[in-house]
């Protein structure tokens, strides 16, 4: 994002005396430009202009030599004598002495020093420090020690003035080469909304600056004088033969010539420490003013050598399997919809010279040698540039612009701005005729009411406000009758295009602090929906249970569901997969919750819990096994029914699901003795108190389900409304190789249901049932049942048996063993009957009992045990 | 309490003071000499039971000559009178003292850990986005919930994310294969206020909290896998002024205090105007307000006396109409929060693992309180 240096700021509006980096980021934070950073002046301290008076060099015992140098820093700095045990080198005066390893310079030169106190960049402090067998009182900088960088002439060693960094620069010993250098320089970093195109320039932030702060602002764009041409150019041709969205590729191309430029004449310094200040590395003359009129005025520019173009230049899109070698040094293959800038070598347009506002190729590149050149200044879609950049990734300072949309009116002012720059400090001249093809197409005016902006804003503007904010901005306005206005968005604010949009300037103009706090009244909801507040008591309920709910990540590889022992056509291995995922080894989103939520019990075991009771409550999902596209409607209106409906038809089905994992030590060791181990059963009971939390009940059956026990989980039913069944979820120990697999204690068992289904099944409305007075009687039962009869059979036989008298069966002991005989169990039922009407008699007891005797012997071929 | 008195052939008995009085006395020295419950116990039946002398004597007034029984039953009734109530205050001393012994006897060391059972935890995010739930539905909003992958259309296009804009790459997608699927992880939960018009029209109050994906890589303050609330109120006649009154609202009752936002202009697709809101930071000095200046080195506001929260604004026309509501007749405004980000600032949190990471540590350390 851009780095605003506020010294070039400072040249387009006014900076108060002592603005500081702090202060002009604040002002552009309140009008919007976000502070990504400031980076304050990279030296502080006593750095001072000084005079080599003498050096001599003094060979050292690893081959160095070093000098021993007397450097006059003003009188304010030297010391008036040298210490007699170390004096410095040739006729004794005020001075200090300074070891340098650099061999540079000579007496005489005018050389940078950073006398002790001063702190160079990178936190390095300087102090007076014994080193070669001297005090070295200071340190004779480099440019790159004082972060200017190398030497721009490639000399190696430290700045002296007159050469180098130190171009053109001149001063006495002890003047304050902090401000020489413009190392005082504060650069605040912003970050522009994808809105703000024009913020991508000193021009654009500076009257945002001005915006915030009403200090003066002069539009650097009025200063250029851009003659009339005396004639056409190079010749240019735009062919648009695939529109982007009805829009063409290129809507104006200027090229400029500029002939003799001094090969060998070198960028500004000051131009150069601007360019690095932005963030941009300076390279030669030409491409240096090429990238600072871009980042002055928002317009991004190419340089060609002219003496390689071959006329005409063609803007025109790529035609099936053309190629280009970009100047990154990538062949690439282009697409229809990438839009060229070519030449005519070979034929007309036949010659790629680069990607229109994206990036140029080598063919034409301006290079140590080029005295004429083509400068090309063009406006182009933004919408082809943002897809040739995204689909080629690669983005370019140019291309950042583009995308966002560049004024439509910079081309030929920002051509001429480059050129003269390049005369002036390269010398040549520019071209008396040039190329101005295409056109500019006036931005279409919007229609406000005065009041439009009170309405949405809720702040009493004065139509004064309202006016003088668009103005200032600079817009167009006139009066359209009726207190209405027609406003004329300027050329370098492209996304300007409803009443809204103006709205939202007028109100960070006069400032977001001055809107008023007004808490808007709700008609009234409903409060949470019965699924929300049923998957809370959900959750709680597991909490209750000693369990702790824990977060895991959704994305999951192939791999989960092998450790889980899916079967190859498991329908959960019907995954969600995304095209970018942040690891390739986890592409899929999970189908289940435990294959997620396994690896974090294994994660909690490996960092030392000895035992694991902990449950997650999110989304999983499963792909369509159609894999059909999800259509994209238009956006300019409501889509109709059937292409909602074909949204979410088409869209991955998800649900919110509830799964837990317990194992080990239910408990810690105790004093009143030691807790069982979490087991099979205790998954059932969580699946069955989270249905209870719900209000839904669920019904048990025993079946074989990865990644469980075969012998020992089952799967957990709720009833229909129409009295039909359908599986939710599964509970019961894991198999034992995923126990393995996992790390986890013997045992561990776990489960995971559809929580979503389990709430549906839940009735809305729980009703009442009567609470009888009359006395209970309390009945014992002991059934012989096959090995393989479930006792939930045998109890619903009980149940049905008894009829409305069960007040309550519970099954209290199962026992198997010799007297019971082989493959037989024996279940032992506590019954309480109880009668809505009257105390039972021992007759109706009695006939409830055999009831109860004949209903399990027809249903499960039960016995009562003797 | 039926006495089980040994019938016994008794003499006939004397009626006489001496004799009473001295079957009194004896009495009381007996009842006041019992150290304990069971020998009070045959202290009554040897001195007021069936063969006692008070019970004889009190028998045999009956055939006393019809002059003497008054004066005899009165000598017998108040002798007898006085033993029984020195038994009963007898007996309730020594069952007080007895269970008073017996109690001290079952005393148990009470700072024994009592830890049998675990003791389970709620993630503090869940518990705090409930928190937040409960605010909006407080203020008579509605909670509403969606897909967490989102067709494209609703996450972007719905939004008025133009396809070529780059505010489509300003959030780092996640994209659902095949190419072109049309669908991606959800990048925020506001395709949920899109589909609540669709489905619920206007006037619509309502808060989408969920989850939420980008493409961030795992660190100390970023997660690819985070939870997002969004606000959404459309109405006739909402201004930017209800917006900021709902935000007070919203940080008073999460940070409490007297709250202070700020609003700075910013750039969203689907708001017009936009904006940043940052709230006072409720840690440091600077919480008193705008003429307090923060604390440098406060951990919350990093210095700065604000903290920035989430984007808002005024929803864009071209956002209603994409769900039909006509934006000439209703306007409303939207915002996002982070949960993970308010916990971490609130609660005092530097290190996004932690929230991530399942480890139970984390989650104990909350309970069921944030």
């Amino acid at each position: 994002m851009p780095h605003i240096p506020l010294t070039w700021l400072a040249e387009h509006t006014v900076l108060p005396e002592g603005a500081d980096a702090e202060s002009v980021a604040a002002a552009l934070v309140s009008v919007g430009l976000e502070e990504e950073g400031v980076l304050g002046a990279q030296v502080t301290g006593p750095l001072v202009v000084g005079r080599v008076l003498e050096l001599v060099g003094e060979p050292q015992k690893n081959g160095k030599t070093i000098n021993w140098v007397r450097v006059d820093v003003g009188d304010e700095h030297n010391e008036a004598a040298d210490d007699p045990k170390d004096p410095q080198p040739g006729e004794e005066r005020p001075s200090r002495g300074i070891v340098c390893g650099a061999h540079n310079f000579t007496a005489g030169d005018l050389v940078v020093v950073a006398l002790p106190g001063t702190v160079l960049p990178g936190d390095f402090a300087i102090a007076a420090r014994k080193t070669y067998g001297h005090t070295s009182d200071g340190m004779i900088c480099s440019g790159e020690e004082l972060g200017l960088g190398p030497d721009p002439t490639g000399e190696d060693g430290i700045i002296v003035l007159g050469r180098g960094h130190g171009e053109g620069l001149t001063a006495e010993p002890g003047d304050d080469a902090i401000a020489l250098l413009g190392l005082a320089d504060e650069v605040v970093e912003i970050n522009v909304t994808p809105d703000r195109g024009y913020c991508f320039s000193m021009r654009g932030v500076a009257r945002e600056y001005s915006h915030a702060t009403g200090a003066a602002y002069t539009d650097p764009v009025t200063t250029v004088t851009v003659p009339a041409a005396s004639g056409a150019g190079i010749g240019v041709e735009l062919r648009e033969t695939n529109p982007l969205r009805g829009g063409l590729g290129c809507t104006r191309f200027v090229a400029v010539g500029v002939r003799g430029v001094d090969p060998s004449a070198r960028t500004p310094r000051w131009m150069a420490r601007r360019l690095t200040q932005a963030g941009m590395r300076p390279i030669s003359l030409i491409v240096d003013v090429t990238n600072y009129v871009m980042l002055d005025l928002g317009q991004p520019l190419h340089a060609y050598d002219a003496q390689k173009v071959v006329a005409p230049i063609v803007v025109r899109r790529a035609t099936p399997g053309e190629t280009l070698t970009t100047l990154d040094d990538v062949t690439r293959t282009l697409d229809v919809e990438d839009l060229l800038i070519t030449d005519s070598a070979g034929g007309t347009g036949a010659r790629v010279l680069g990607m229109a506002g994206v990036m140029g190729g080598e063919s034409t590149e301006v290079s140590d040698t080029t005295r004429d050149i083509v400068l090309e200044s063009a406006t182009f879609q933004n919408i082809t540039v943002a897809r040739t950049s995204r689909r080629h990734r690669l983005s370019s300072e140019a291309a950042k612009r583009f995308e966002r949309g560049v004024d439509p009116q910079l081309p030929l002012i920002a051509a001429f701005r480059a050129a003269q720059l390049m005369v002036e400090h390269g010398g040549g001249e520019i071209a008396a005729e040039y190329t101005d093809e295409g056109s500019v197409t006036a931005p279409a005016p919007i229609e406000i009411g005065l009041g439009d902006a009170e309405d949405l804003v809720g702040i009493a503007f004065t139509s004064e406000q309202v006016r003088g904010s668009l103005e200032r901005i600079g817009c167009t306005v006139e009066d359209a009758g009726e207190d209405r206005l027609r406003v004329t968005p300027p050329s370098w604010r492209p996304d300007l295009t409803i009443r809204e949009d103006l709205i939202e300037e007028i109100a960070r103009l006069v400032g977001y602090a001055q809107i008023p706090s007004v808490l808007p009244s709700a008609p009234g909801g409903r409060g949470l929906t019965p699924s929300q507040r049923s998957r809370r008591a959900a959750q709680r309920s597991l909490v209750e249970a000693g369990l702790v709910e824990v977060a895991s990540s959704p994305f999951v590889g192939e791999g989960a569901f092998d450790a889980l022992r899916y079967e190859a056509d498991d329908p959960r291995r019907g995954a969600v997969r995304l095209l970018n995922p942040l690891a390739d080894d986890e592409p899929l989103l999970r189908t289940s919750l435990l294959q997620s939520l396994l690896p974090v019990a294994r994660r909690n075991l490996g960092r030392g819990e000895e035992a694991v009771a902990i449950f997650e409550n999110a989304t999983t999902s499963l792909a369509r096994p159609t894999g059909e596209r999800t259509p994209i409607p238009s956006a300019a209106q409501r889509p109709g029914a059937e292409e909602l409906a074909a949204i979410d038809d088409t869209l991955p089905t998800e649900t919110n699901a509830l799964a837990a994992v317990v194992g080990g030590a239910s408990g810690p060791g105790s004093w009143q003795g030691d807790p069982a181990p979490w087991g099979w059963a205790d998954a059932l009971e969580l699946a069955r108190r989270a249905a209870a939390a719900v209000g839904a009940e669920i019904e048990v059956r025993q079946v074989e389900h990865a990644p469980f026990h075969p012998g020992r989980a089952g799967e957990l039913r709720v009833l229909a409304a129409d009295g039909g069944s359908s599986v939710i979820g599964h509970a019961g120990e894991l198999h034992p190789a995923v126990v393995t697999e996992f790390d986890l204690p013997a045992r561990t068992s776990a489960v995971e249901l559809d929580l979503e289904a389990l709430i549906a099944a839940a009735p809305a409305v729980v009703e009442a049932v009567p609470v009888p007075t009359y006395p209970v009687a309390k009945e014992d039962f002991a059934f012989v049942v096959d090995e393989d009869v479930p006792s939930s059979a045998v109890q619903a036989a009980m149940v049905v048996g008894i009829g409305d008298l069960a007040e309550d069966v519970h099954l209290f002991d199962v026992f198997t063993g010799e007297q019971i005989g082989q493959g037989k169990k024996s279940l032992a039922f506590a019954v309480r009957l109880r009668s809505a009407e009257a105390t039972l008699t021992a007759e109706q007891i009695g006939q409830a009992r055999q009831r109860c005797i004949a209903a399990v012997e027809s249903a499960v071929g039960g016995v009562l045990r003797a | 309490m039926p006495v089980s008195d040994t019938p016994t052939a008794p003499e006939a008995p004397r009626i006489d003071e001496a004799t009473v009085t001295a079957a009194v006395d004896a009495a009381l020295a007996a009842i006041a000499a019992a150290p304990d419950t069971a020998t009070l116990k045959q202290v009554r039946i040897e001195h007021v039971g069936d063969a006692s002398v008070l019970t004889s004597a009190n028998r045999a007034i009956k055939d006393l000559p019809k002059e003497q029984k008054a004066a005899a039953g009165k000598l017998v009734g108040q002798g007898k009178g006085r033993v029984q109530k020195a038994l009963a205050a007898r007996q309730a001393a020594l069952a007080a003292a007895e269970e008073e012994a017996a109690l001290a006897a079952e005393t148990v060391d009470v700072t024994l850990p009592t830890d049998r059972r675990p003791r389970g935890a709620a993630h503090p995010l869940t518990t705090l986005r409930h928190r937040i739930e409960d605010v909006f539905v407080g203020m008579g909003w509605e909670i509403a919930e969606g897909p967490e992958i989102e067709a494209e259309w609703f996450n972007f296009d719905a939004l008025n994310f133009d396809a070529d804009h780059p505010a489509r790459q300003m959030q780092d997608t996640f994209y659902v294969a095949p190419e072109g699927s049309g669908q991606v992880l959800r990048t925020h939960t506001s395709p949920v206020q899109a589909r609540a018009l669709l489905e619920r029209g206007v006037p619509l109050y309502i808060a989408c909290p969920g989850t939420v994906f980008r493409t961030d890589e795992l660190d100390a303050t970023h997660t690819p896998v985070f939870h997002q609330v969004e606000g959404l109120a459309i109405d006739k006649d909402l201004t930017m002024a209800h917006l900021v009154g709902t935000l007070d609202t919203f940080a008073k009752a999460l940070f409490g205090g007297e709250p202070v936002t700020r609003l700075r202009p910013s750039y969203f697709p689907f708001t017009e105007p936009s904006a940043e809101m940052d709230f006072r930071c409720f840690s440091c000095e600077a919480r008193h307000g705008t003429d307090h200046d923060p604390d440098p080195a406060c951990r919350v506001c990093s210095g700065t006396g604000w903290i920035e929260m989430g984007g808002c604004g005024m929803v864009n026309p071209h956002v209603l109409r994409a769900v039909g509501v006509d934006p000439e007749e209703y306007q409303g405004f939207a915002f996002g929060l982070g949960i993970e980000r308010i916990l971490m600032l609130r609660n005092g949190i530097t290190d996004m693992h932690d929230i991530v990471e399942g480890d139970v540590r984390f989650s104990q350390h909350y309970g069921t309180e944030i």
